[in-house]
């Protein structure tokens, strides 16, 4: 075989070597129109227009960060689902009472087969000469059809959808359950922690009715703390602690020391 | 030094004819947006293969952190999202560019479908793309389940009942899919990776392989 160079390879030397036949291809001036070498004037071009779009799309990107719910409850039986958007046109068809109940097959198999199989055999079904589309009105009109009834479907399934309660309602939650409490039940201040504050802060400060007494929201000095437990704050009332200084400071203490043990880690 | 390395190569496996074949040929007037402005709808094509790289160079760094269990898949994502440096861009990149990639593959259908540019000899080309538009609806459908998140899960338990419904194989393709004939849960999740991650991508790499090889050889469609 003879190749650019005219080099011989090894190949099967039972096969009797033919005639050789030019690869290389004619002289751009042969052809017609003003054409321009791919490699490298054009693929430069091809560049600038990759970086526009690059551009465009990191913007995108940047302005609208990617969505993430809530961690995957199969219990949560409230929730609607919904397919992602290049998927809602066949969702909504199955809406439709000629396609749904007794008709699922239709709208489910029938339907979309007849068109994405139109699609796939498009060269076989619209196989006139003429490329032109006033040449092929049937294609062209059945494409057009198609189009708009997916364009429509999929704008009267988006229309419906409350886009912004939903994504309000579906905010992911950090994974709390992570952080590891230990509870010093030990601790002098743990017993005037039970008495006057677990019933609304919970057993492990988790928070209940009251919020936890942990974590990135709960930033207070000792001071602060002694004096919330004393006088309240917000929703809190006012004398929940109605003890000693000397077990005030023992329960300031306790909750400090709670803390503690969690920013350790 | 780069000369010496190429005329290496070179006298071994004569490089040219495979260069050749590559990148050496003409851009027809008609299709060069620097001569004709409307040429630029010859461009959704090359468009398409540039979001698909995008989306693959992503999705390999995103496989860096992700974990495809359910006890971990959702905190994986989360903390990509919240913790890692520049990680929500890349996460950024892979979500947004699964829907850019079916707008993108949407208008190159258009594109050929209006100009007839799937007539002879270029039926098989069309079938070919026809199947990649399969594949992405498919890759984005997979991956919709990965973040494990509650629209992932009930999106995916609602398109399992639907494959379950197709008459006579309808429940060997959800077990095949799910892993289970009634739990969506570990199972449908390794499943959905490796179909995500191995599968789909091999058949669209061996697709998008005969879709350019078709091109070169047929060379792109005259004008109308
Ligand atoms: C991942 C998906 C795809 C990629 C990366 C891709 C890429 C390309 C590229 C770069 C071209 C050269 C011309 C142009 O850019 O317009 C092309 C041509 C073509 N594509 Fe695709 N394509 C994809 C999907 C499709 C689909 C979904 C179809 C049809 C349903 C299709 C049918 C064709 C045909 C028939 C041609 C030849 C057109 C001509 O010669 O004028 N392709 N494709």
């Amino acid at each position: 075989m003879q190749r650019g160079k005219g080099m011989k390879f090894v190949g099967d030397s039972r096969i009797k070597q033919g005639p050789t036949v030019s690869r290389i291809p004619k002289d751009y001036s042969e052809y017609p129109g003003r054409t321009e070498a791919f490699w490298p004037n054009f693929l430069l071009k091809e560049w600038l227009a990759g970086a526009v779009f690059l551009i465009g799309f990191l913007i995108l990107t940047l302005a609208h960060p990617s969505p993430l719910e809530g961690l995957a409850d199969p219990t949560d039986a409230a929730y609607i689902p919904l397919p992602d958007w290049y998927f809602l046109f066949l969702y909504e068809l199955l809406k439709y009472e000629f396609a749904s109940g007794n008709y699922i097959l239709l709208g489910m198999l029938g339907i979309p087969g007849i068109a994405f199989g139109a699609l796939l055999l498009a060269p076989f079904l619209d196989n006139g000469p003429g490329r032109r589309p006033h040449q092929r009105p049937i294609a062209v009109g059945m494409m057009l059809l198609g189009l708009a009834s997916v364009i429509w479907l999929t704008y009267t399934s988006a229309a419906a959808v409350d886009w912004e309660s939903r994504a309000e309602a579906n905010k992911p939650v950090p994974p709390s359950d992570d952080v590891d409490v230990v509870i010093d039940t030990d601790h002098p201040g743990y017993e005037v922690y039970e008495t006057s504050c677990l019933a609304c802060h919970g057993a492990e400060l988790e928070g209940t009715a009251a919020p936890a007494l942990y974590g990135p929201e709960f930033d207070h000095t000792a001071e602060e703390i002694a004096d919330i437990s004393v006088n309240g704050i917000g929703a809190m009332p006012p004398d929940q602690f109605t003890g000693t200084d000397e077990e005030l400071e023992q329960l300031v203490d306790f909750i400090l020391s709670v803390n503690e043990s969690i920013e350790e880690e | 030094m780069l000369q010496k390395i190429y005329d290496w190569i070179d006298e071994r496996i004569d490089l040219q004819p495979i260069w050749r074949d590559i990148a050496d040929h003409e851009v027809p007037e008609h299709v060069n947006p620097a001569h004709h402005f409307s040429a630029f709808v010859y461009c959704f094509g090359g468009l398409t293969f540039f979001v698909v790289v995008i989306q693959i160079l992503s999705g390999m760094f995103l496989t860096m952190y992700y974990v495809p269990d359910i006890e971990n898949a959702w905190r994986s994502v989360y903390y990509l999202q919240t913790e890692v440096a520049h990680a929500q861009i890349v996460r950024g990149m892979h979500h947004w560019g699964a829907s850019v990639v079916i707008v993108m593959l949407l208008l190159h259908t258009l594109r050929v479908f209006f100009q007839g540019a799937y007539k002879k000899p270029r039926e098989l080309n069309w079938m070919v793309g026809v199947l990649l538009f399969f594949v992405m609806l498919g890759l984005g459908f997979t991956g919709y389940l990965l973040p494990w998140d509650n629209k992932a899960f009930f999106a995916t338990q609602v398109g399992l009942e639907i494959a379950q419904q197709v008459p006579f194989i309808g429940d060997q393709l959800k077990i095949l899919l799910a892993g289970d004939a009634s739990i969506v849960g570990a199972q449908t999740l390794t499943r959905f990776f490796a179909i995500h991650v191995f599968f789909l991508p091999a058949a669209l790499f061996a697709l998008l392989a005969v879709h350019f090889i078709l091109i070169r050889r047929q060379g792109i469609s005259g004008p109308l």
